[in-house]
């Protein structure tokens, strides 16, 4: 069974029986859509919230939520899903470090990170059928195409299927 | 997947002398932290290893031996004339090492609260050190952040500590200098984390041109 990886700032699409994962998301938010009739699983690592953020002229896409998600969107109904059917599931978003009074929007980046990407999504009509978000711990995620369970494991806790 | 080679925009086409500029300065910082070491512990602290490179954000978060590596960081954000983020990145059996020489603890399994904020404390000496050290090479006035501890994953507190930068691009100038102790080994990294309009402001500031062949 082959597992794609997915870096930072990267998107991926695979098909069952293959799995999708990203390690090591902090602040970061792993996204997820999965077609269930085609068993199509997408992932991207959305980094941060909007596009308006980016300095310069072009921008990797798969950085931001508010382009991520679309983009992957499309990718998926290219490669032959329903975007009716697809499915969303989340999870990343921590605040890493809490640093009493100072720095604080750079700190919350991780929870606006999670308000983009339910934006993003509701724009798109798209479901959230489940998220394991916020908190303080860093998270590892897969996504499993055979049923569309978002394996996600953190240091100090057991894994848990979402 | 195709992983974009390591040059983005950024901050990454940064000239060789220029480069040189950086790792002078990031030796000047981890050098004076490594003498802090050294009066902390009570044994001869080195800087082992001190390296400037672009690299992808992939890449960074590699660097430490992936990004599920369980490591024990002191994050602070230093602002000012210039501005970023600066780390102190130790793997788990490094925290204990110092941590036994500073006191009768540094046993196995979770850290406790007195471990934990032992190593917030040295963390916050050795981040100190070299904001005090870069300040006065750039003579410039640097505040930093009260510093905050973590024990988690690599990838997961050097990709926050990247969300800054990745405003600006995929990569990142990444200062890092490796301390060791003599006779008890590795003791951890320094990471300094510029924000990209803070690299142009040091070039200015040295008289490199922006955009300078020199």
């Amino acid at each position: 069974m082959a597992t794609l990886r997915v870096g930072i700032a990267e998107a991926g699409v695979v098909r069952a029986p293959g799995t999708i994962t990203t390690l090591g998301l902090g602040s970061c938010v792993g996204v997820t859509l999965y077609d269930e009739k085609k068993g199509m699983g997408g992932m991207v690592h959305v980094m941060l919230p909007f596009t308006e953020l980016a300095r310069g002229g072009d921008f990797n896409r798969s950085k931001f939520a508010d382009s991520a998600i679309p983009d992957l969107m499309k990718k998926m109904v290219s490669l032959g899903a329903d975007q009716r059917r697809l499915k969303a599931k989340l999870a990343g978003g921590a605040q890493m470090f809490s640093l009493g009074g100072t720095g604080d929007s750079l700190l919350k980046i991780g929870l606006r990170n999670v308000e983009a990407c339910r934006k993003a999504l509701l724009e798109l009509n798209i479901p959230i059928l489940a998220e394991d978000t916020g908190g303080s711990r860093g998270r590892t995620v897969e996504l499993f195409t055979e049923t569309g369970l978002l394996e996600v494991r953190a240091i100090g806790k057991e894994k848990r299927f979402i | 997947m195709s992983r974009e080679e390591p040059q983005g925009r950024s901050g990454s086409l940064v000239p060789r002398a220029h480069l040189s500029l950086l790792r002078q300065i990031g030796r000047l910082g981890a050098e004076n932290a490594a003498l802090s070491l050294s009066f902390l512990l009570g044994r001869k602290g080195e800087l082992k290893i001190s390296q400037v490179l672009p690299l992808h954000f992939n890449e960074i978060t590699e660097y430490l031996g992936g990004a599920e590596e369980r490591v024990v960081t002191v994050f602070a954000r230093f602002e000012g004339n210039i501005s970023g983020n600066m780390l102190y990145v130790l793997h788990e059996e490094d925290a204990r090492g110092i941590i036994a020489s500073l006191s009768d603890d540094g046993g196995e399994g979770e850290f406790s609260e007195m471990e934990l904020s032992l190593m917030q404390e040295v963390g916050n000496i050795l981040i100190g050190s070299y904001i005090t050290a870069l300040s006065d090479f750039l003579a410039l006035e640097l505040k930093s952040s009260v510093p905050a501890l973590a024990v988690d994953m690599a990838g997961a507190i050097l990709s926050f500590s990247l969300s800054e930068i990745g405003r600006s691009g995929d990569t990142a100038i990444v200062m890092s200098g490796g301390l060791s102790i003599e006779g008890k080994g590795a003791s951890g990294h320094l990471f300094l984390l510029p924000d990209p309009q803070s690299l142009e402001k040091i070039f200015e500031i040295m008289g490199f041109p922006a955009n300078g062949n020199s």
